[in-house]
């Protein structure tokens, strides 16, 4: 019984940080930009593809078989510095202040143009590239075998929370994002040039989308849908934890993932189901989400 | 005037242009189907929300439909078709009451959850719903009649298109009725609304109960015509197509949004025939284009070149 507890924990914990990245960024991009990124998925897909090709060029130009961990950093950061100003300067930034709808609707066909331009640069088979997995092999723990990958997951997943915070409560960069979250006039008088905050929290929010691709290309590989997946989840973990609440997501996804390893041993069935429901409940319980605060309507 | 006199060219074009060339019969009544799950979706976007999840009143009636071919002996079109609206009318009902409280953001993201739950469900209940397999859907019978397939699709379309005129005049009398002018209020100014003694909540559900029902129309038309249902109807890319369909033609008036599922339709035919995995790029531009230089849609387009046209 101790097993089994144990080894939903170590599997809720690994899905949880997978999860993670990908709703952080996508509740960082809301909390600054004020838009809900549906073209984050993209980022996260687009994030596992450069991952899987960069690492299987590492592996048969002959070089060290370890270089395919810092090549799944080198792949979420280029996907980064590649997309992340580009489309915040370019299309993003002509929706400010917008509608709701409409920015949804740009980031909406910004989504369909990736899910296009993968399948044409990628192709539509699934590729598989597990080396940095097959490289960390599994523990012995108390008769069950781990995967040792799942282990970094959690640990990295715990210093990003940690990195974030830093970022946020000790920089200068940091002091002027909780600026402009909390007034962007306010701020903009102050004399932060809120131009620059918006393109390096989008590009934070990509990275941090591509990383979570990346990581997760060892383990499910990837192919076409990946991207659409992967942002519904990051959406429901967002919305429990409350839009632009970092600390949030974190213990959103650990909910969410905690409860998907739980449906996966005890009703394999419903377990895509889980998330949402999780969601519908936190939701209606909450309307804000766990860490949401009230925001008044305008009169 | 001029209004009218397009529609009729529209639909004369849409009855006319199918006896020579086939495969459009096919596109005509996909068009109109798509387009009225967009209309649902118009009604919400003038009060300003979102629905990232509004395919799943479409999946409601395309499931529907399947259902009353496959488990009872109900085969006739007509009832088919009144059943699978009425029953996706009543779960929007159902589940707009608990929509409506929630606004913006929040709005988009519980109906996109509802409909993932759904899609989920459909894809898991093996038993009811045939799984990811879907459920084949036979061709109903008209008025009694057992008509041959090609038979049978001509006929869709025509009644497609008579009920395209029938409800769509009907919405654009609800539009124009002062429930229908409450829904721009809610966009422009919600609490002032409530200040006039005007429930926004009432208002809100009335709307959502309705595009439930079109898009369930939208839906059993879709899988009569395709004869076949899958639980993607309920996938939230499905929900944002609607939205971009909708924007894509137009949220003005009733005939915006099946100009997009037109426009929408016929993309999806010529690529896939042309250039496959192209046409998710194409449309994506096309909305980008609309959403940037277009900011009343296809329809906006049209009536903009016809006053030029009449001005000078």
């Amino acid at each position: 019984m101790l097993d089994l507890l144990a080894l939903l924990i170590v599997d809720g914990l690994a899905d949880a940080a997978l999860i993670f990245f990908v709703a952080v960024g996508l509740t960082l991009v809301f909390s600054v930009l004020r838009i809900l990124n549906v073209a984050h998925g993209s980022f996260y897909s687009i994030g596992a593809y450069v991952a899987v090709s960069i690492g299987m060029w590492v592996v048969s130009a002959g070089w060290h078989p370890y270089l395919t961990f810092p090549a799944l950093f080198l792949s979420a950061a280029l996907v980064a510095v590649a997309l992340g100003p580009f489309i915040e300067r370019y299309f993003l930034r002509w929706t400010y202040g917008k509608s709701e709808a409409l920015q949804i609707l740009v980031t909406f066909a910004l989504f369909l143009v990736f899910e296009d331009l993968q399948k044409l640069v990628f192709g539509v088979q699934a590729h598989y590239e597990d080396t940095p997995l097959q490289l960390l092999g599994v523990s012995d723990i108390g008769g069950i075998f781990y995967l040792n990958y799942q282990f970094l997951l959690i640990a990295m997943a715990a210093v990003t929370v940690i990195l974030l915070r830093l970022l946020i409560r000790r920089t200068m960069i940091g002091k002027f994002i909780v600026a402009v979250v909390a007034d962007r006039e306010i701020a903009q008088t102050m004399g932060i040039n809120t131009t620059r905050v918006f393109v390096i929290a989008f590009t934070v929010g990509v990275f941090l989308a591509a990383l979570g691709g990346a990581l997760a290309s060892p383990t499910s590989g990837v192919a076409p849908g990946l991207g659409a997946e992967a942002l519904v989840l990051a959406f429901a973990v967002a919305a429990i934890g409350g839009l632009g609440q970092i600390e949030g997501a974190a213990l959103a996804a650990v909910i969410v993932g905690l409860s998907r390893a739980a449906a996966i041993h005890f009703a394999p069935d419903f377990e895509a189901v889980v998330p949402y429901l999780v969601m519908l409940v936190v939701l209606l319980i909450r309307p804000y989400g766990l860490f949401g605060t009230v925001q008044a309507r305008r009169i | 005037m001029m209004r009218i006199t397009l529609i009729a060219v529209g639909l004369l074009l849409a009855v006319l242009l199918p006896l020579a060339i086939p495969w459009l019969n096919f596109v005509f009544i996909m068009a109109v189907a798509q387009g009225f799950a967009a209309l649902g979706v118009v009604l919400l976007l003038r009060a300003g929300m979102i629905s990232i999840g509004h395919a799943v009143f479409l999946a409601s009636g395309a499931y529907v439909t399947a259902f009353l071919l496959r488990q009872t002996g109900i085969t006739d079109l007509g009832l088919i078709l009144l059943v699978a609206t009425l029953g996706s009318g009543l779960f929007g009902f159902l589940i707009g009451m608990f929509m409506v409280r929630y606004r913006a953001i929040f709005f988009a993201m519980l109906n996109m959850a509802v409909s993932m739950v759904v899609f989920a469900l459909l894809a898991k209940l093996y038993h009811l719903t045939g799984g990811t397999d879907g459920v084949r859907v036979a061709t109903p019978t008209v008025l009694g009649a057992v008509l041959d397939r090609t038979v049978f699709d001509s006929l869709l379309l025509y009644i497609s298109l008579a009920l395209l005129v029938a409800v769509g005049w009907l919405v654009h009398r609800y539009l124009s009725s002062p429930l229908g002018k409450a829904l721009e209020a809610v966009h422009t100014n919600e609490v002032r609304l409530e200040y006039l003694g005007v429930s926004a909540w009432g208002v809100l559900l009335y709307a959502y109960t309705i595009s439930a029902a079109l898009a369930g129309l939208g839906g059993a038309l879709a899988a009569i015509a395709v004869g076949h249902v899958v639980p993607e109807l309920a996938y939230w890319t499905h929900s944002g197509q609607l939205v971009l369909i909708a924007v894509l033609g137009g949220i003005g008036g009733v005939v915006g949004p099946f100009i997009g599922a037109l426009f929408f339709e016929i993309v999806r035919v010529v690529a896939a025939g042309y250039a496959a995995y192209t046409w998710n790029m194409i449309v994506g531009l096309a909305l980008l284009g609309v959403i940037f230089f277009l900011p009343n849609g296809l329809y906006g387009l049209v009536q903009r070149l016809l006053k030029r046209g009449g001005g000078s």
